[in-house]
């Protein structure tokens, strides 16, 4: 890979793309300090102030919910748990993306064959619909969140590394190793995967966003994060039910996942076009 | 080619079955019934219920007979909805989900690949931004998100458009929930066909068709287009797949009597028989829509016919 001064250079050329960046940090920076600013507590109810609007009430800036719940900080803590839920879920992708991967690209020939062919005839399937009903059966913790989520999304990032590792494979430095006798594991953990992480790294910051979009989906259905625990999802799926009488429950949390997805979308682009990356 | 075809073909039937088996003993492996109620049953109705459904027999019997029952098309009674038959619940509501799906999917596609194109003849120019900034927005907006932002815009605000509802079909309770269903996957296709365009018309065989004085509207419709249609042929059946989740969402959201309640709905009253009918349509569905794919990839990229 070529110098990453050349890379943060045509990065910071691509007006959209810092522009998002900034929106992201703003975010998140936001959704971590915001909270911890504000008097009110995310559930804690205010009885005197049950689904009052925006600026009616200095007490409540973005208004409250059917509850009596300050809406600000109620988003804002939404945001977290939809971060952070995205940050694990792309963690353990990777995770077992990479591994996969890895092995198949290095191991190359008829396990190579057979490991494509797995993943061809998974991704085949209608894992989502497999999603939700594991989720309705088995109860809905955190747990069962991560593990569904990374199963479904593992396979993009598994292919993708199998092509990186592919070529590294036929890097001189790679023959080298192989003839200097090193074991496979320590080749693959100590030469391919360290090489591969650029690629990685750009397609991880594309799969946030997505697998964000699958967790606030699988909330907005109920089978994500619950009471009073919650995610933008949730917010957005009980501001669906109140949308005539009370637009801001729906409009506050609606407006800010659409702006922080958006946001990582364009970052995640401008980030693989200055690494200049190809997808698989 | 052929041969490949018949192989996947071939490869349908033992996944289907593996799809069914998993699900199968999933709902099985589950705790609670679809009798278990909040006020318990007297003993002797559950057991009565229990033996009517044949639940009272061990799980692999109770597995071959739905097998059976299948081979025969016979998708078994809702466990839930009484009087009903699996069959009958998912033909009342699969025409409106079905109606829903096409029309979203026919937009996505008969806009976005025009969107696609032009945006590449213009490149860096003002169409080609604004489409991509679209494709951006298309992509990260989840139509749950969008959906109701259309509903209040269009309905509440403007009264232009029922926010929710179905009155057997009228074509303008379906706008919002169309649009919202398909903007997802046009924006994918826009972005998909703009990027493969742009490398199609980079090649040499265009720059030769060029050189020989071709005009533009020819060029792309006989030479370019196909090749740059490769990429969206193999995102078909993700870009179903999404209209079929989305379609969970959106016809709970705008109230439509598709058939989209009844996987959520069912997985929750442990309606078995329903839920696995839910799996075997959805899954049969999408493997039918991969196999069609592999017959577009021989159509738009010759070099497939032979191999």
């Amino acid at each position: 890979m070529e110098s990453y001064s050349a890379a943060w250079r045509r990065f910071r050329e691509n007006r959209a793309a810092v522009l998002a960046c900034l929106i992201v940090a703003a975010v998140v920076l936001l959704a971590l300090v915001g909270p911890l600013v504000n008097p009110n507590h995310g559930d804690a109810l205010d009885w005197q102030a049950v689904a009052v609007a925006p600026t009616r009430l200095h007490a409540h800036w973005f208004g409250t919910d059917r509850l009596g719940r300050d809406l600000f900080v109620r988003t804002l803590e939404g945001t977290q748990v939809s971060l952070l839920v995205g940050l694990i879920a792309t963690l353990m992708s990777l995770v077992f993306g990479i591994s996969y991967g890895a092995v198949a690209g290095f191991a190359g020939g008829r396990t190579d064959n057979v490991m494509m062919r797995i993943i061809e005839i998974v991704s085949g399937l209608p894992l989502v619909f497999f999603v939700i009903v594991v989720g309705v059966l088995f109860g809905r913790g955190p747990v069962l969140l991560f593990v569904s989520i990374g199963a479904v999304s593992w396979l993009t990032t598994a292919r993708i590394v199998r092509g990186q590792t592919l070529s590294i494979v036929r890097q001189p430095y790679i023959e080298a190793a192989i003839a200097a006798g090193a074991p496979p594991s320590r080749i693959i953990y100590r030469h391919v995967i360290p090489n591969l992480l650029g690629p990685v790294v750009v397609y991880a910051t594309l799969s946030i966003p997505q697998i964000m979009l699958f967790e606030s989906f699988l909330s907005f259905l109920g089978l994500g994060i619950q009471e009073p625990n919650a995610s933008l999802g949730t917010l957005v799926s009980q501001g669906v039910g109140d949308m005539e009488a009370a637009s801001w429950i729906l409009l506050v949390p609606g407006s800010l996942l659409a702006l922080l997805l958006v946001a990582l979308n364009i970052f995640g682009d401008g980030l693989r076009d200055a690494l200049d990356v190809k997808e698989a | 080619m052929l041969r490949y075809f018949l192989s996947r073909l071939a490869a349908a039937i033992p996944t289907l079955f593996l799809i069914v088996t998993a699900t199968f003993f999933l709902m099985r492996a589950a705790p609670g019934g679809p009798f278990d109620q909040d006020q318990a049953l007297p003993p002797e109705i559950y057991a009565n219920l229990q033996r009517a459904y044949g639940l009272d027999r061990p799980v692999w019997q109770q597995y071959g007979r739905y097998l059976n029952n299948l081979l025969h098309g016979d998708f078994g009674p809702s466990f839930r909805y009484k009087d009903f038959t699996v069959t009958e619940l998912i033909a009342q509501g699969f025409p409106v989900t079905l109606e829903l799906g096409v029309i979203a999917m026919l937009l996505a596609l008969c806009i976005g690949i025009p969107l696609g194109v032009f945006a590449a003849l213009n490149h860096n120019g003002g169409l080609d931004h604004l489409t991509m900034v679209l494709a951006v927005s298309g992509i990260a907006v989840p139509s749950f998100v969008l959906l109701p932002f259309l509903g209040l815009v269009f309905g509440v605000h403007l009264h232009w458009l029922p926010v929710a509802g179905w009155e057997d079909g009228a074509a303008r309770y379906l706008v919002l929930p169309v649009i919202a269903l398909s903007l997802p996957p046009l924006a994918y296709i826009a972005r998909l066909t703009r990027g493969s365009m742009l490398e199609v018309l980079a090649m040499d065989y265009i720059r030769t068709a060029r050189a020989k004085g071709v005009p533009l509207r020819q060029l792309i419709m006989r030479h370019a287009l196909k090749p740059a249609l490769i990429p969206v042929a193999s995102f078909l059946v993700p870009a179903v797949a999404a209209v079929m989740t989305g379609s969970l969402v959106v016809e709970s959201i705008a109230g439509l009597p598709g058939i989209g309640r009844y996987l959520v709905q069912g997985a929750l009253n442990r309606d078995y028989t329903l839920v696995l009918g839910m799996v075997i349509l959805y899954s049969t569905l999408l493997i039918g829509m991969g196999l069609a794919v592999d017959l577009l990839y021989a159509w738009l990229d010759p070099r497939l016919r032979t191999a």
